[in-house]
């Protein structure tokens, strides 16, 4: 991932009849970045990427391209290409017209179509399928044409609809790995959609998190995971502890009655916010060993760590850990500074 | 299941009445001579050869080539037409389709005596050029007159095949294929058009079909001495009475039919199977 920008976003608004689906969206884009955009059903995800590509018109905002804006510009003379959800391939064209396509387009010499389109279908792992009818092919193989069709044009930007919706999870997670690996060797920006949070942090560079047509939050897999900026985030991110809490100064947080130190400064005294602490940053300790104490309500094993839900007495806590605790156990709870995550507190919701 | 089998009974006794019986005679008439005789049945191909005679040959030729103009004239006004239509909200569709459809709803002869009152020497048209300074143009009982009239009867026929296969494609694809470099020109050929083969074979099949089946058009339009493939059909049963030539003429029209028909079939299943 280079400093350089290739693509800016600059408050950018859509509105639907009445719907206002983006509402103000700054965001660059960075050269060999891959960045996800990530977020529930319908928070404007697919409208961003269509209006990068120029199938929709922002209605206010600019889209910059190497500092050039480009909206008015049609999807046709755009330096970037799109993989489509249902991968859009054209029914009457073979694995190698529909990936030749954009190159016959442009009246590509013949020979150089011929290396491309081989070179291309190496790289997706689609040797040997060139004459084949696209409606023939498995939806793990029409994935790989739909991208092999983009890539082939090289493309400064590769645009990628929730392009892994359609597929099994096991699949999902061999194109997952092989998508990072293509965008690793072509070395160009990905933009990527999706609405699983796991694809998201596995996957990207960058994640923007996104909520009702507003920018949530903003960085890297791990920013985002450990870091939430607010509730929305902490929750849509993985299951989570939120509580609502007071800053009593810096280094210095209340919940639950008790007084915790942490490691977040910059708030003012005594506002309220919210904390954030991960299932698995929990430890169950004996009871007399903790000033949070509780009962085992329920454990549920999930393959690799147990579920426990403690009963507090002002909130239940959900603990992932590898060891067993019975049910009706009295218990304590700790955790560090830094497994405490101070939020703004959000006035909505 | 078995109780409708049964309630369908007397149905199928009229079907094979009114339908099978028939087409059962006009074969045995296509082979044999001898008109209503027969007693004195003689069974012969010459009916057949008749077709080719010259004379004969050339009225096939003539309807061949008046539904060649027809249908090319059909599609490209139903084409646009249709493209046309698909770019309207759904709302706005439905209605256009169906004002393209009404004139199917009156009578070939009204919508033909239509035609006649506006082409006529002292119709419409005509009226309307003197009124201007102009000399009257004949227009009845030519070629054209006939192709107007084909051509306002069956466009019908090739606008709904058409605007149903334009109606098909997945805007998405449209989509890719701009996103791949396509001007609105070559995405329009090298996707919406190739996605509405289909939609257009159905329209050329089934408007030829019509044009070279029709009879009242080009006896009302065209003039008594107008004689196409279904008048000469006509002819043999009604003013000459050689019902044995008649039949062979409608038995290889209907092979022609038949043969169409397959063809559209097949266009249509090939358009299934790409979904
Ligand atoms: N062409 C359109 N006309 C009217 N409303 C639209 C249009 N396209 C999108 N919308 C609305 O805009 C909102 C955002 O849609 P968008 O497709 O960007 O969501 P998304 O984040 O991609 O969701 P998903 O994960 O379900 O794909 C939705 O409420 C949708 O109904
Ligand atoms: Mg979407």
């Amino acid at each position: 991932m280079s400093e350089k920008v290739i693509i800016e976003l600059k408050g950018l608004t859509k509105t639907f009849g009445e719907q206002q689906v983006l509402k103000g969206i700054d965001l660059k884009f960075y050269e060999n970045e891959f960045l996800t955009l990530l977020g529930p059903s319908g928070c404007g995800k697919t409208t961003t990427l269509r209006i990068i590509a120029g199938f929709d018109d922002p209605s206010s905002g600019e889209v910059l391209f190497d500092g050039v804006d480009i909206s008015k510009i049609p999807p046709y003379k755009r330096e970037v290409n799109t993989v489509f959800q249902k991968y859009a391939l054209f029914p009457f064209l073979n694995v190698y017209d529909n990936v030749a396509f954009g190159l016959k387009i442009k009246k590509t010499d013949k020979k150089i179509i011929e290396h491309k389109v081989t070179e291309v279908l190496k790289l997706v792992g689609l040797s040997g399928f060139e004459k084949r009818d696209v409606s023939s092919l498995s939806g793990g193989q029409q994935q790989r044409v739909a991208i092999a069709r983009a890539l082939v044009n090289e493309p400064k930007v590769l645009l990628l609809d929730e392009p892994l919706g359609a597929l099994d999870a096991k699949l999902r997670k061999e194109m997952q790995i092989e998508l990072k690996k293509i965008q690793k060797e072509v070395g160009i920006t990905f933009i990527f959609v999706t609405h699983d949070q796991e694809e998201a942090l596995s996957m990207s560079d960058t994640v923007v998190v996104m909520n009702e047509g507003i920018i949530q939050q903003v960085g890297t897999p791990e920013d985002i995971y450990n870091e939430p900026e607010n509730r929305f985030v902490a929750s849509f991110i993985g299951e989570s502890n939120i509580i609502e809490a007071v800053m009593i100064k810096d280094l210095l947080v209340e919940f639950d009655g008790i007084q915790f130190d942490c490691v977040d400064k910059g708030f003012k005294e005594n506002e309220d916010v919210e904390v954030v602490i991960r299932p698995e940053d929990i430890d169950i300790v004996k009871h007399e060993d903790a000033r949070l104490k509780g009962v085992v309500k329920s454990i549920v094993f999930k393959g690799v760590h147990h579920e426990i839900v403690v009963e507090t007495e002002k909130r239940d806590y959900l603990i992932h850990t590898t060891d067993y605790f019975e049910p009706g156990l009295e218990v304590g709870l700790t955790f560090g500074p830094d497994d405490i995550h101070v939020m703004y507190r959000m006035d909505w919701e | 299941m078995r109780h409708f089998t049964k309630l369908a009974r007397p149905y199928i006794i009229w079907a094979v009445a009114i339908i099978i019986i028939p087409l059962l005679l006009i074969v045995l008439y296509s082979v044999t001579t001898g008109g209503n005789d027969l007693v004195n049945i003689q069974f012969t191909l010459d009916n057949f050869k008749k077709i080719a005679e010259p004379i004969y040959l050339s009225v096939f030729t003539k309807s061949f080539r008046l539904g060649v103009i027809t249908v090319v004239i059909c599609l490209l006004l139903g084409y646009t037409l249709a493209y046309i239509i698909s770019k309207f909200s759904e709302k706005a569709q439905n209605i256009l389709i169906l004002l393209v459809t009404i004139p199917m709803w009156i009578n070939t002869l009204l919508r033909t005596y239509a035609w006649i009152s506006l082409l006529s020497d002292n119709g419409i048209i005509n009226t309307m050029l003197n009124k201007l300074g102009f000399d009257s143009v004949p227009m009845m009982y030519t070629d054209f007159a006939v192709i107007i009239g084909l051509v306002s009867d069956l466009l019908p026929f090739m606008v709904i095949p058409i605007h149903t296969s334009l109606c098909k494609i997945d805007n998405s694809l449209i989509e890719a294929a701009m996103d791949l470099g396509a001007d609105r020109f070559h995405t329009f050929w090298k996707v919406t058009f190739k996605l509405s083969i289909p939609g257009v074979l159905n329209g050329i099949i089934m408007t030829f079909l019509l044009s070279i089946s029709t009879f009242v058009i080009p006896k009302l339009l065209g003039g008594g001495q107008y004689m196409l493939i279904g008048n000469l059909i006509e002819n043999q049963f009604i003013s000459v009475g050689d019902w044995n030539f008649g039949s062979a003429i409608s038995l290889l029209l209907a092979a022609v039919i038949l043969i169409a028909i397959s063809l559209m079939k097949r266009a249509d299943r090939e358009d299934t199977e790409e979904e």
